[in-house]
């Protein structure tokens, strides 16, 4: 009875701050799983739903899409720079990567004010998904829009913190609180990040491609 | 280890980062909301209890009800019942249980100088405060808070053809901070007991309330993230003109469906009953071993038992919701993994009586509550099984049965938990004992007034008496029943006093109670070997774990009837 029993801990490498993050990433992955099956389920009680590429612009998210996850890259390429004590490539390489995650915001602002302005090409295309009469594409305009907004809008919250996390990290990092021993925190980063990069596969295909 | 330095009043009790004043805060929270709540219920029995008579001046009815002479009128009486519930459940209990005991005894009990992440500790508490204020401000709006029932099923919620007024948009806000709250403490809790356990503190030798609140903490970092989903396309509905959950004749556009919310709220909201009762269950598993002076009868069993109801939970929500016109399929297969439940309830239910067989039981005031717990469990799990039941349940489904059920399962059991937990642990919160006669006397007083409150709901609701109606002498078949209602009411106020006691006695003991010395229960678990007062960071050295939770009466043992979880048994 009286022995002291080693603790196994399965995660034993990972840092605490790690695993939480980790955590994190499977909760706010139950949060977009929410919204894109109640989505599904929205879309598959509706007689019809718009063909892919009639009101959405695929090519400008492609776009899109490829930034962000270029994006992801040179994430991997700030942790590399890190853990080789290279504080020049670290700043360089998370700078790289807030610009990149502000230009993805800018393009869906864009695309947003795009559809909420409307124009002539606009009110085609939404007649020919079967929105006839309407003039811009807003959340009121039907179950589609509200479906497309909130799952977008939700994803471009994460991304907006995710910038801001950023500058807080790089801020950080001006003061030379990161070197190669001590770069876990610029990993936990790169976690959330590739996360917001990897849901957003899952959201440009469930909302712009299928 | 232990961090000794001067810090401000503002460090040290109010942005803290040292658990167990953030527990204490969350302790204040709760209280205050769950007198709040409390009255609010006084409120709904008086109207069902003498439907528009004016409300007496001892239940305020002169300042609340200025306006019409003191009678509740029906949208007040809508608020009422709504404001009830969403507090009661998220504002009170959660905050009791989960916020304050978790913070306070999770990491004295495993051994840790801390939780995982004291400073999102201190956010979570402060962004609960913050959805409270979002909450009490909707009582200022001029059309009053959310109506639409503590669950806001769509169109009641709905910005069109739902019930006035903004209160319902505070509503979701509020309940969308909370939910945070409760994400960010899942968070710290879960990683808390993975990483931070002392050396030898193995999963099986963690106290048995730990592995409530872990598994409760499990359950909100599974399920709060969906329904906060839920929230944001509510929110939407009523703030940008979408409608997700709005259909027919309410809607402009195609598509939107109210059941969509329904089954978002539910695998949300079934899980939420375990996520509130685990932390009890946990709790009243460990007070029965202490008071019984035995070690916990089948403790593996237990935890296995507590660890199969928290996954069972994920997979019955549909039972909620028998009456929509599910496939019967489906809703065969929500009644057959709903009595499955039955199965680990039972189990562990029979290890507390394990537990308290031929133990010598020591009637302590925690012991009392504990053990009443088991009553009202028993009587609230039993009437679940009426409702689990398809064909019981179209009978019963929204009527005062169902409230008569869930007040036993999740108001009785839990309140009564956090009672015990408050009574037993009050001596390291605040170094002072707890009056033990005032003790005895509140729990009697309250006791009974409760079980005669909840037991006659169920049979109003036998009888045919619906819940949620504004004036039950309206309906023919409800008239013979009225004197029970009446009954109910009067025992209510009489509960409701009780709790008076308590309070003066929480207060005074807190002030002036009789100090307590470090171990007065001769209990075995690690809180208890730490003299007053503790300081930030607990342990002054990591302290190792050589036995279970429950080393008591352990012949071995020669001066004493228990022995700490850090002291080895010499054989």
């Amino acid at each position: 009875m009286s022995d002291v029993i080693a603790i196994r801990d399965p995660w034993g490498k990972a840092t605490t701050g790690k695993l939480a993050m980790w955590l994190f990433i499977i909760m706010d992955g139950l949060s977009f799983g929410g919204l894109l099956i109640g989505g599904a389920a929205l879309r598959l009680s509706m007689s019809s739903w718009p063909e892919p590429g009639t009101i959405l612009d695929i090519n400008l998210t492609a776009f899109n899409t490829f930034l962000l996850i270029c994006t992801s890259f040179t994430m991997v390429m700030a942790l590399n720079a890190i853990q080789k004590g290279d504080q020049k490539g670290l700043k360089t390489y998370l700078a790289m990567t807030m610009a990149g995650g502000i230009a993805f915001l800018g393009i869906q602002i864009y695309e947003y004010s795009h559809f909420i302005i409307g124009n002539e090409t606009l009110t085609q295309h939404l007649a020919e998904a079967g929105f006839v009469g309407a003039t811009n594409f807003v959340p009121s305009t039907g179950t589609y829009a509200a479906v497309f907004y909130a799952t977008t809008a939700f994803h471009g919250l994460h991304v907006l913190s995710g910038v801001i996390y950023i500058g807080c990290i790089l801020f950080a990092a001006n003061k030379y609180n990161y070197t190669s021993e001590n770069s876990d925190k610029v990993e936990i980063l790169g976690l959330f990040w590739h996360f917001i990069d990897l849901i957003w596969i899952f959201v440009f295909t469930v909302i712009y491609l299928i | 280890m232990s961090e000794h330095h001067e810090q401000s009043f503002w460090s040290k009790y109010i942005f803290s980062l040292d658990h167990k004043v953030i527990g204490k805060q969350f302790l204040w929270l709760g209280l205050f909301f769950v007198l709040f709540g409390g009255f609010q219920a006084l409120l709904i029995r008086w109207q069902l209890a003498y439907p528009e008579q004016p409300v007496p001046w001892w239940l305020l009815g002169d300042i609340l009800f200025s306006g019409t002479g003191g009678i509740i009128d029906p949208d007040k009486y809508n608020a009422l019942f709504t404001m009830h519930g969403t507090i009661m459940i998220f504002w009170a209990i959660t905050p009791l249980l989960i916020g304050a005991f978790g913070n306070f005894v999770i990491p004295l009990q495993i051994g840790a100088p801390d939780m995982a992440f004291p400073k999102l500790n201190m956010i979570s508490f402060w962004t609960m405060v913050l959805a409270s204020l979002v909450l009490l401000a909707s009582y200022l709006l001029p059309d009053g808070t959310a109506a639409g029932g503590w669950t806001s099923y769509p169109p009641l919620s709905s910005p069109v053809g739902g019930i006035a007024g903004e209160g319902q948009t505070l509503w979701t806000i509020a309940l969308t901070l909370a939910g945070t709250s409760s994400m960010m403490g899942a968070i710290n809790y879960i990683i808390t007991v993975v990483r931070l356990r002392a050396p030898g503190m193995t999963y099986f030798r963690m106290p048995l309330t730990v592995w409530g609140l872990w598994l409760t903490s499990i359950l909100n970092a599974i399920f709060v993230p969906v329904i906060a989903a839920g929230l944001i396309l509510l929110l939407m509905d009523r703030t940008i003109g979408t409608q997700f959950f709005i259909s027919g004749g309410l809607a402009t556009v195609d598509g939107g469906d109210p059941l969509l919310y329904q089954h978002v709220f539910w695998i949300f909201g079934h899980p939420e009953v375990y996520i509130l009762i685990l932390p009890a269950w946990g709790i009243v598993s460990d007070l029965l071993s202490v008071f019984s002076r035995k070690p916990a009868f089948g403790y593996k069993v237990t935890a296995i038992a507590m660890t199969t109801v928290a996954s069972l939970s994920m997979l019955v929500w549909g039972h909620h919701m028998y009456t929509t016109g599910m496939s019967p399929l489906l809703g065969k297969s929500f009644m057959f993994l709903t009595l499955l439940i039955s199965i680990p309830s039972a189990m562990f239910f029979f290890n507390w009586l394990g537990t308290l067989w031929k133990g010598s039981i020591k009637f302590d005031t925690p012991m009392l509550f504990a053990m009443s717990v088991m009553w009202v469990f028993g009587i609230g799990g039993l009437t679940g099984l009426y409702n689990a039941t398809i064909t019981a349940d179209i009978y019963l489904h929204d009527t005062m049965f169902v409230v008569g059920h869930f007040h036993y399962t999740m108001a009785a059991s839990v309140l009564f938990g956090s009672f015990a937990a408050i009574y037993f642990w009050f001596p390291k919160m605040f170094e002072r004992k707890m009056n033990p006669f005032l003790g005895k006397l509140h729990f009697w007083v309250s006791f009974i007034p409760l079980n005669y409150v909840f037991f006659n709901m169920m049979v109003l609701g036998y009888g045919g008496h619906h819940r949620r109606i504004y004036d039950p002498s309206n309906y023919d078949f409800i008239k013979p029943m009225m004197w029970l209602n009446e009954y109910i009411t009067w025992f209510a106020i009489a509960l409701g006093l009780a709790q008076l006691i308590f309070v003066y006695n929480f207060i005074h003991s807190m002030i002036k109670g009789e100090k307590a010395e470090a171990n007065p229960w001769g209990a075995a678990t690690l809180e208890w070997i730490l003299e007053a007062p503790i300081p930030h960071g607990n342990f002054e050295t990591v302290p190792t774990i050589y036995n279970g939770p429950h080393e008591y009466s352990n012949p071995k043992v020669k001066d004493r009837d228990w022995i700490s979880q850090s002291e080895p048994i010499s054989s």
